[in-house]
């Protein structure tokens, strides 16, 4: 996906579907109620067969490729996914091949792709919640200096650090287990979750901080009871940000975990087959909606959240 | 401690996936809880409590690397002669490198630029519409899609079959060439348009993200603006041209600058589609090939570092768009 590795403009907590809510013509009157109508409808037919258009582009090849991943191999390779309904035959057999098929056996890989992704998000959203609390409210000398720092190294660019940490790793004699693996991920996500953290907690009502320091709460107790509560929003914005990113990785994991079946995660293994295999799409076919369905689940089903974090840094205008 | 490093059964995975989990919980609640239950804490330890290992993940796997790599890109292929400008030269003048970086430059200005375009497009066309939801979602989806399963996705819809006898093609893009009447293609081969054709499937995972990220700027626009500017007769295109796009600027530039950087990034489409064949390389992925194909280390990390230098403008551009928008407001 995109590493939206950009820095955003400060975010807030609100909702672009409660704004559009908010701004919605009343419904009494007869003149806005038909205004409400005219706006409803697109502005001409233009436009709809235009929007219908790029709808349908945009979904095609995905489409054609799942409707491929149940065809049996003899009609793959001599028919397109396009002429099914007069090449009928639907079949499983792909995905049990692509699965647990002994030459490909996706099914540990995915069992991979799980252990590797979880940790790399919980620890990097730990450490950045810390941080950025730190950073929003515990006033000290440099913090100023010190955020403009860590913000500036969203710059740099994985490749970058990619050799000289696996010459490290391998010092180290941990190479290619899952602590490397772990631990880069979080290291590359910090510079932006801090960003984004910051952001949010910055949107917090000073009061409400003042108020517990008042009772006497030291930052721990601020930080657990105050903020934590109003954060999850934003924390589960980030970690399906976070959760997306490092399933569909395959950079990091090439370098520090190689092709081995102990680590190496989904992507790996399906980026070997399309190498390898280049043209047995019954396979790849499988083998890709294998690799898409969880982030696919995660995203469909929490997309306001992925979108609110895409957000972060909703721009007013 | 062989345990901890080498798991192969799925048991044994998770169990070292929990380990980690509960390890690193474990030590952040020790050090937190220590720092509560002293009494008067001094400031500092409270900041190195919460920023400390921040800041050393953060010395340890991006400054300290940083450095080593800008320090290996002065040195030969082996990293043991020192040779100065050497590898910078090679990059700008070898033929292949050139080839690499004409590719890189058609990427970073073209997907930016269609992406949003057809991001900003869209987003205007379904605004305030019935289906506005599912259509945006459409859209979106690419963008959850794994860079190497939207290769594979548009591996196969550009995928060739010769124009003989009873031979079918099989890639949806062939199959509506051959219903034009035209000759199969072969997309990925033919150069250079096989760039092009590379750096459509990024357009259309970013076109998912410029879109959102329009829509929410566009539905921030004040009311009061578009009805002046409708009650003055400006209509479609014309309030498109006028209204809504200088007032959605700042998110323009996000979105532009957001995608360029996404995209100098880009290694696993090259990798998946092509293998960095027929000149499609680009210089994230001529790094990898130079590092760990070609062993020359010296190469790939001058690679890397003109990578780090053509993303520092791009930044720097978005920051001061940042600033410029926060003082208007």
């Amino acid at each position: 996906m995109t590493n939206a590795s950009a820095p955003l403009p400060p975010a807030t907590l609100v909702d672009p579907e409660e704004v559009d809510t908010a701004r919605k013509p009343s419904r009494f009157g007869r003149v806005d109620a038909r205004a409400a109508r005219v706006t409803r409808k697109l502005s001409s037919p233009w436009a709809s067969l235009t929007a219908i258009i790029i709808a349908i582009i945009w979904t095609i090849p995905t489409f054609g490729l799942l409707v491929t991943s149940f065809r049996p191999r003899s009609e793959i390779r001599t028919s397109g996914w396009w002429t099914l309904p007069w090449n009928p035959g639907l079949t499983l057999d792909n995905y049990q091949e692509a699965l647990f098929g002994s030459s490909t056996s996706l099914i540990t890989y995915f069992v991979n792709s799980i252990v590797i992704t979880l940790p790399a998000v919980i620890i990097p959203i730990s450490l950045a919640l810390l941080a950025a609390y730190a950073l929003a409210w515990i006033d000290f000398k440099g913090r100023a200096i010190l955020f403009v720092a860590i913000f500036a190294l969203q710059v740099v660019p994985i490749q970058v650090t990619l050799i000289p940490l696996l010459s490290q790793y391998v010092s180290w004699g941990i190479a290619g287990s899952f602590w490397v693996i772990w631990l880069s991920h979080s290291i590359f996500a910090l510079p932006l979750a801090i960003y984004i953290l910051h952001n949010f907690m910055k949107d917090i009502p000073p009061s409400l901080v003042e108020a517990a320091r008042m009772d006497g709460a030291g930052h721990v107790k601020i930080f657990f009871q105050v903020l934590m509560p109003l954060l999850t929003p934003a924390i589960a914005s980030f970690a399906i940000f976070q959760f997306l990113w490092v399933w569909n990785d395959l950079l990091v994991a090439l370098t520090f975990a190689g092709g081995t079946t102990d680590v190496a995660p989904l992507t790996v293994r399906v980026a070997e087959l399309s190498g390898t295999r280049g043209s047995q799409w019954q396979l790849l076919s499988a083998g890709a909606f294998i690799a898409l369905v969880v982030p696919l689940i995660v995203f469909l089903s929490l997309q306001r959240y992925f979108v609110r974090g895409l957000l972060a840094g909703s721009v007013k205008g | 401690m062989d345990w901890f490093i080498h798991a192969e059964t799925v048991g044994h995975k998770f169990a070292l996936m929990l380990v980690a989990i509960l390890l690193f919980v474990g030590v952040m609640g020790a050090i937190l809880f220590g720092i509560d239950k002293l009494k008067r804490v001094p400031t500092w330890a409270v900041v190195a409590a919460f920023l400390g290992p921040t800041l050393l993940f953060v010395v340890f796997g991006l400054v300290y690397p940083g450095l080593n790599t800008i320090k290996a890109s002065l040195y030969d292929a082996k990293g043991n002669e020192f040779v100065g400008l050497d590898n910078y030269v090679t990059a700008f003048t070898q033929d292949q490198f050139q080839t690499v970086l004409r590719n890189t430059l058609l990427w970073v200005v073209l997907v930016p630029l269609v992406a949003t375009l057809i991001g900003l497009v869209y987003a205007v066309l379904v605004d305030r519409t019935r289906f506005e939801s599912m259509a945006k979602t459409l859209i979106f989806l690419p963008m959850a899609i794994s860079l190497v399963g939207a290769s594979i996705i548009w591996r196969f819809v550009y995928e060739f079959r010769p124009d003989q006898g009873n031979i079918q093609q099989i890639g949806l893009a062939n199959q509506i060439l051959v219903w034009l009447g035209l000759d199969p293609y072969q997309f990925l081969l033919n150069q250079p348009w096989n760039t092009f054709f590379l750096i459509a499937v990024m357009i259309w995972i970013q076109a998912g993200f410029a879109m959102t990220v329009l829509s929410a700027a566009i539905k921030a626009i004040p009311d009061d603006i578009t009805e002046a500017a409708r009650l003055d007769g400006l209509h479609g295109i014309g309030m498109f041209r006028y209204i809504t796009v200088p007032s959605i600027r700042p998110a323009l530039v996000v979105v532009l600058t957001t995608i360029a950087m996404g995209t100098l990034k880009v290694f696993d489409i090259v990798r998946t589609m092509t293998g960095g064949n027929f000149n499609t390389s680009v210089v994230a992925y001529e790094f990898y090939t130079q590092s760990f194909r070609a062993q020359n280390a010296g190469l790939g990390a001058a690679l890397a570092v003109i990578l780090f230098v053509l993303v520092i403008p791009i930044i720097v551009y978005n920051v001061r768009q940042l600033r410029l928008s926060e003082e208007i407001r």
